[in-house]
Order: C-alpha cells, then sequence, then structure tokens
C-alpha cells in the first residue's frame, strides 16, 4: 500500500500526536469507560489485537479482552454485560464469518433494546467489492439488524465514528451499533479526537422527557381509574435503577397492581403485595384478568407484543390505555392507544410523580378497594399449582427450590428459550433490575451461557446461573471453555427433559401428539461434559436430593454444569391459546381439553 | 374518544380491510452511501408499499439530499411509517407532503409517441393543451417532455396510449412545500 495517509510522519513531533487507527480504537474504548470487551481475533483485525497487546503491556489490563469460543457467544456476552450492568456490551470480532457468526446475538440485542457495540474487521478498502478472502458486505448484512452501522473508509472519520457508535447504542431507545473497520485504515494514521471533542455528523437527538400536558393528564386519568394496572417491561430496566425505583412509588401512590413482560421482570419487587406476576402467553390467571377487566392500563416501557396482548380485538377492551415509550414507533403499532407519552421511562415516572402532587391528586380508595378484592379472587385459583411427585423432580419444583436457595445471596439469573424460561420466569422471584437477563424478542436458544459470562465478569463475586434445557444449552457450549479460562463460577443448571419441551408442549396440543424432531437423542453425559471442560458436573434425579445438590453446585467455587433430570412430559401452564384473549387462559387441570380450545385460526398463529 | 376496532390479532394486520390511502413522505437525509438502502430496507423489511421514489443530493456542503417516497396503506399504517422514518438515524427530517395543505408535488415524464396521420396531429394538439415540449421529432414520432402533479401525467399518459405511446420514463414525485420556510 502506497497511500500517503499510511506513511510514516517525518517528525517525531507529528508522531506522537497521531495514532494509528488500531490504537484509536482501543483509545477511543478507554476513553468510553469501556472495562471487558469480547471477541475473537482474525485476519482482518489483527492490529486491533496488536494495539490491544502493546496497550495491556503499558497500562496493565485496563481494557480486558474476553477471548470467547464463537462469535455469537461474543454477542450474547456482550448482552449479559450490558443488561446485568446497564453499560454497553462490547464486541470485536473480525471480517466475514467473524461477522456473521455475530448476527444472531445482534438481532437479539436489537429486539431486547440492549446497548452494544460491535466493532468487525474488514478487508483493505482496496479489495473491497472484490469477492477478497473473508469478506462479507457486513454493513450491507447488518443494516437492517443494527440501531446503526457505519463502514469507516477514512481514518479523519474514525473517532467521531467511534464515539456517536456509543452515543447512539446508549441513548434514546438502546441498541446495537457496528462499525466496520477496514484493515488499510487500522494502519493509518490520524489525528485522535476523545468523546468531548468530536462533533456528531448526525441529527439524531431521543426525546427523553414526556410532554407535560400529556403528562398531567395521564396522572388525573390514572387518579380517576375505578380499576387501573401497571403494564411494564423493558424500557423500565433500560431507563436505570432510578426509573424502577420511581416505578414503585408512583405504584405504591395510585394504588395501582403492577404486572410486567418477560423482559421487564425486576423492575417491580415479586415480594411486593402489588405485584401480580408476569403477564401474557404464560403469564398468571391474575395478571392476564387484571389487564383484560381494567379501566385505566398505564403501560411502561413495553411494546404491546404478541405473546403479551394474545387476541388483539379483545384485548382489554374496556380501558383507557396510556403507553410511555422512548421509541415513538412503538405507540400505536399494534395497540391503538388512548394517551400515548415519548420519553424515557424513568423521566416520565418521575414526571407523573410530580403531576400528582401538583395537582393534589389521590386515588380512589373505595374503588381500588374493590377492584383489589376482584384480584385477589384471581389470585385465589393459584395458577401457578402442579402436581407433587415424590419420584420425578418436576421442572416448577426445581425452579422453586433453586429461589429458595439462593434468594438470599446476589444472584444474577440467565436463561436459554423454552420451557425452562417459563418455569424461570414464573418461579423465580426477582426483587431487583438488571438481575434477570433472558432473549425475550428473538427468542435465542444458546443466549443464557454466554449470557452468564457476560454478567459473572460484571459481577465477580455474585452468583450467576443459567437456567437451562438440556437442547437449548448446546447451541453455544462451547463457551465453558471460556467460563473456565477466565475462572469464572457460572452455574448451569439445566432442566433435563429429554424434550425441546416447548416444542414437545405444541406438538401435544397443536399437532396430534406428533413429536416432529423435538426429541433430544444422543444427550452428552453432561456430568462427563463438565469434566471434560474441566469443570464440574452434578446429576440429581431424585426430589429429595435436590436441595442437597443445588447448595453443592452453589458451594463449589468453579463452573457448574447441573444435570436436573426433570419429569418429561411437564407442560408449561397456565396458558394463553393462540388466538384467544387474556381472559380465557388454560389452567393446570383443564389441560385435556386444550386441543379443542384452540381453533383451527389459532393453530396457524406461531 | 372512539378508537377504531382492533383486528384479531397481530398475524392479522396485514390482512386489514381499512381503506388505503396515498401519501408522499419528503425526507431530508445524511448523504452517506447506504442511506438509500436504510430507507428503501425498512420498507421492504416492514411490507410497506414504494409506489415511487426519487432521490438526489441537495446540499454538498450539509451533506443531504432528499428523498421524496410516494408511499400507499391504512392511515395507522401511514402513521407508522413516519414514525418508523422519525428513526433511522440517518434521516434528519421527515415531512408529510400530503397531509400539509402547503405541500407542492410535481413530477417529469418523457413520453415517446409513434403515429403517423391524424394520430400524430392528435397527439401535438395535446400535447399542447398539456403544455408538454416536444424535445425530439423523427417524421414518425415525438418524445414529450411534460411536469406537472402526478394526477395530471396520468392524465397526458391515458390520452397518448390509443395515440401510439410506445415508451414512457417518469421521474417519481419530487415536492416542496409553498411559501418562505425551508425543510
Amino acid at each position: 500500500m502506497t497511500d500517503q495517509k499510511t506513511a510514516p510522519a517525518a517528525d517525531a513531533a507529528v508522531q506522537l500526536d497521531t495514532l494509528t487507527g488500531a490504537e484509536m480504537v482501543i483509545r477511543a474504548l478507554v476513553d468510553q469507560g469501556v472495562e471487558v470487551m469480547f471477541g475473537y481475533p482474525g485476519g482482518a483485525v489483527l492490529p486491533i489485537y496488536d494495539a490491544l497487546f502493546q496497550d495491556n503491556e503499558k497500562h496493565g489490563e485496563r481494557l480486558r479482552h474476553i477471548l470467547v469460543r464463537h462469535e455469537q457467544g461474543a454477542a450474547h456476552a456482550a448482552e449479559g454485560y450490558a443488561r446485568s450492568t446497564g453499560k454497553p456490551g462490547v464486541v470485536l470480532v473480525t471480517s466475514g464469518p467473524g461477522a456473521t457468526n455475530a448476527i444472531t446475538g445482534i438481532v437479539d440485542a436489537l429486539m431486547d433494546s440492549i446497548p452494544m457495540v460491535v466493532l468487525t474487521g474488514q478487508v483493505p478498502t482496496h479489495l473491497i467489492g472484490t469477492d477478497a478472502f473473508q469478506e462479507a458486505d457486513t454493513v450491507g448484512i447488518t443494516r437492517a439488524c443494527t440501531k446503526h452501522n457505519y463502514l469507516v473508509k477514512d481514518i479523519r472519520d474514525l473517532p467521531r465514528v467511534l464515539h456517536e457508535a456509543f452515543h447512539i447504542a446508549t441513548s434514546g431507545r438502546p441498541g446495537p451499533v457496528l462499525v466496520d473497520l477496514p484493515k488499510d485504515v487500522q494502519f493509518s494514521r490520524g489525528v485522535y479526537q476523545g468523546p468531548t471533542e468530536v462533533k456528531f455528523g448526525h441529527a439524531y437527538a431521543p426525546r427523553t422527557k414526556g410532554d407535560a400536558v400529556r403528562i398531567a393528564e395521564a396522572a388525573r386519568l390514572i387518579a380517576h381509574a375505578k380499576a387501573p394496572i401497571f403494564y411494564t417491561g423493558g424500557g423500565v430496566i433500560n431507563a436505570g435503577p432510578e426509573a424502577a425505583k420511581a416505578l414503585r412509588a408512583f405504584a405504591a401512590m395510585t394504588g395501582a397492581p403492577v404486572t410486567s413482560t418477560l423482559m421487564g421482570l425486576g423492575a417491580f419487587p415479586a415480594a411486593d403485595p402489588a405485584w401480580l406476576g408476569m403477564l401474557g402467553m404464560h403469564g398468571t390467571f391474575e395478571a392476564n384478568h387484571a389487564m383484560h377487566d381494567c379501566d385505566v392500563m398505564i403501560c411502561v416501557g413495553a411494546r404491546f407484543d404478541d405473546r403479551v396482548t394474545g387476541r388483539l380485538d379483545a384485548f382489554s377492551p374496556n380501558s383507557k390505555k396510556i403507553h410511555i415509550d422512548i421509541d415513538a414507533s412503538s405507540i400505536n403499532k399494534n395497540v391503538r392507544v388512548d394517551l400515548g407519552i415519548v420519553g424515557d421511562a424513568g423521566s416520565v415516572l418521575a414526571d407523573l410523580i410530580a403531576s400528582w402532587n401538583d395537582q393534589g391528586l389521590t386515588a380512589n380508595r373505595q374503588a381500588l378497594d374493590e377492584w383489589w378484592r376482584q384480584i385477589e379472587t384471581w389470585r385465589e385459583v393459584r395458577c401457578l399449582r402442579y402436581g407433587k411427585s415424590e419420584q420425578t423432580i418436576k421442572p416448577q419444583l426445581a425452579v422453586e427450590r433453586l429461589y429458595q436457595l439462593t434468594k438470599d445471596r446476589d444472584a444474577y439469573i440467565t436463561t436459554e428459550v423454552g420451557q425452562h424460561q417459563m418455569w424461570a420466569a414464573q418461579f423465580y422471584r426477582f426483587q431487583e433490575p438488571n438481575r434477570w437477563m433472558t432473549s425475550g424478542g428473538l427468542g435465542t436458544m444458546g443466549y443464557g451461557l454466554p449470557a452468564a459470562i457476560g454478567a459473572q465478569l460484571a459481577h465477580p463475586g455474585s452468583l450467576v446461573i443459567d437456567i437451562a434445557g438440556e437442547a437449548s444449552i448446546q447451541m453455544c457450549i462451547q463457551e465453558m471453555s471460556t467460563a473456565v479460562q477466565y475462572d469464572l463460577p457460572v452455574k448451569i443448571f439445566i432442566l433435563n427433559n429429554e424434550w425441546m419441551g416447548m416444542v414437545r408442549q405444541w406438538q401435544e396440543l397443536l399437532h396430534g401428539q406428533r413429536y416432529s424432531q423435538s426429541y433430544s437423542s444422543s444427550l452428552p453425559d453432561f456430568v462427563k461434559l463438565a469434566e471434560a471442560y474441566g469443570a464440574k458436573g452434578i446429576r440429581c434425579s431424585d426430589p429429595a436430593e435436590l436441595d442437597a445438590k443445588i447448595i453443592e453446585m452453589i458451594d463449589h467455587p468453579g463452573p457448574v454444569i447441573f444435570d436436573c433430570r426433570v419429569e418429561k412430559a411437564e407442560n408449561c401452564l397456565p396458558m394463553i391459546p393462540s388466538g384467544k384473549a387474556h381472559n380465557e387462559m388454560i389452567l393446570p387441570e383443564e389441560l385435556d381439553d386444550l386441543g379443542s380450545v384452540i381453533d383451527e385460526a389459532g393453530r396457524r398463529l406461531v | 374518544m372512539t378508537l377504531p376496532a382492533q383486528p384479531a390479532s397481530a398475524y392479522d394486520l396485514a390482512h386489514e380491510t381499512e381503506a388505503e390511502q396515498l401519501a408522499t413522505f419528503a425526507l431530508l437525509v445524511d448523504n452517506e452511501a447506504g442511506v438509500l438502502h436504510r430507507v428503501v430496507g425498512l420498507f421492504a423489511a416492514r411490507g410497506y408499499n414504494i409506489e415511487s421514489l426519487t432521490v438526489a443530493e441537495t446540499d454538498r456542503k450539509a451533506h443531504t439530499s432528499r428523498i421524496t417516497i410516494v408511499t400507499r396503506g391504512a392511515h395507522h399504517v401511514l402513521e407508522q411509517i413516519e414514525a418508523q422514518l422519525q428513526k433511522v438515524v440517518s434521516v434528519r427530517r421527515v415531512h408529510d407532503v400530503t397531509r400539509d395543505p402547503n405541500g407542492v408535488e410535481r413530477e417529469l415524464a418523457l413520453v415517446k409517441v409513434k403515429g403517423e396521420g391524424p394520430e400524430r396531429v392528435e397527439a401535438l394538439r395535446v400535447s399542447e393543451i398539456f403544455r408538454a415540449r416536444v424535445i425530439d421529432t423523427t417524421s414518425e414520432s415525438f418524445v414529450f417532455e411534460i411536469t406537472g402533479a402526478p394526477g395530471k401525467i396520468d392524465s397526458f399518459v391515458d390520452l397518448m396510449r390509443p395515440l401510439g405511446l410506445v415508451e414512457l420514463s417518469r421521474t417519481g414525485v419530487l415536492s416542496i412545500e409553498r411559501g418562505a420556510e425551508g425543510m
């Protein structure tokens, strides 16, 4: 390459002021406060890895790189790190397959609004478009699955782009931002600028402050409600711990019950009497019935996902709906609302509290008492009950015991995707935000183990457990090696029923018990697998031994794979059948009828 | 306040029978590689229609281009399109030209008509009524250049079809707002 930009500067003074592109990347990460990143080296990122090596030699591990075993693992680990800290997750991968392997994690972060910055190597600019070795059109491929992305072709743009990437990833509705870095740009020299020195090139300016008039109207609507309900989501978690505090305070002022989506668990404490549990397809009877019968719904940072709403034309038919969301396009997307407020969940909740006080509003206690009496009748249904067994471990029992034995510890829970994920959401009771990491929107099997690794790196002294299924865990099992390498004592608690349980459940209920390709055949011996990786393996199939073995797992100082052999045929209930409304939930004892409850139209839904 | 009826399921959103209408959005975007793909990709990914699309750089110094996109959809779909466009980081401004009483829409078309005898005379006569310009003539053909609102172009094209229209090239809709204010 004879590019003038790469020519070494003539005098030493100039050279001091300039950095290579690769050095700028490391410098920008440090300036952005990044402490940990997840990655995998390759040809197109070697200069960055070299700059990292030299930075670590010079400054110690101020920027720690975690070597994963597959780029998908890097992206999920960054998600787990981000979700458990509120800080952006950072991924560094090479061109071509490095980038394409990371894509599942990038889409996952987009769907669940996780702040993430992905740095990908690219072939040198003069080779772009020639089908060079390990070339892929990374910005083209990821345009639809990032919040924003960049291809940096000029070293002069690099400092601005790097800082913009962090700004965009972490502000507004968070999401993944990808920066594609051709190898020649990594070698080029240029003048570095810090986060406060660069001038952003975009007009991007998300609105965080809600409209005061609408907030005042919302406060009055809530005060006059006879049967209000808070329906909260991941937006409350993303808005930071202050948002969760404001939610708790405002819920207490209004006397309204609180339910939450899968993504929002922990924003409101499960121990609070106003907590109704999760809503939606596998949510609680009381949460779904309260949603159906409420007269004022306050949706905060949730997006009326199809898993939450059930049948849309029968969704909470008699309520006035208030929707607070930082993303204007979420409002009126699936469900038309009466009062949309665009803004940050924390900011709007704080303003609602202020407005409530300013207007001297009080809740209608008499009506609320009646509302709570009604809710109690739904609670009495005890929708999460399940048959106990002395012979086999019920999966619900396994999660319940896991919760009881870890609730007084500093615990973080991740999951894979499927039945075990729903049981974890139903039976593990979260009291604080950022403690629960799960793949909600995309539903990515293989998320839980790398996410646990990311959470464990952020919280080295804490107990991090991946509640898994035997099928899902095999999708990113290679990250066991990462956990062992970095002494990360993550616990993988597999609810092993030898089936892709949720697939099996749907086949049982909707496809005439034709179990097509859903049996987990040829399973590895998970205890030996753990040992092969240098970790500890535990197996339990006897309910009587469950507690002791869970304690053994918790007390082990290193990573553990716990093969919990559970009841094979257990179904995840209660359930809103496909195509049905919130008040048409199926309870455990009604299961036999389920096939007849779901009609042909429902069968065609996902 | 009464809300329109909900569809039965999110899966039925696409099958709604609510009346569709045309809408023209003018976008001011950062002039950078791939920006058109971001906008077009959004329409493709979410299943929105594109009836016409124009794009060109409008301010080299400010690195901005203007995209005018004509789409079709039910009222709430158009609202979604506008909100989704606002979200794109590279999009600086979104203007709903159709719903702006000061919005002006214009289109240019080049129309080739082949004919002889009375049809050729009639084509020329109609072009004068529409104030189209003749930019090429042979003994058996004309190429007309016509500008105007899309509806006017449609009418012209309809009239030319039986007179020997052989080729049509349209720019797609351009838009601007009346008055002294810029976008």
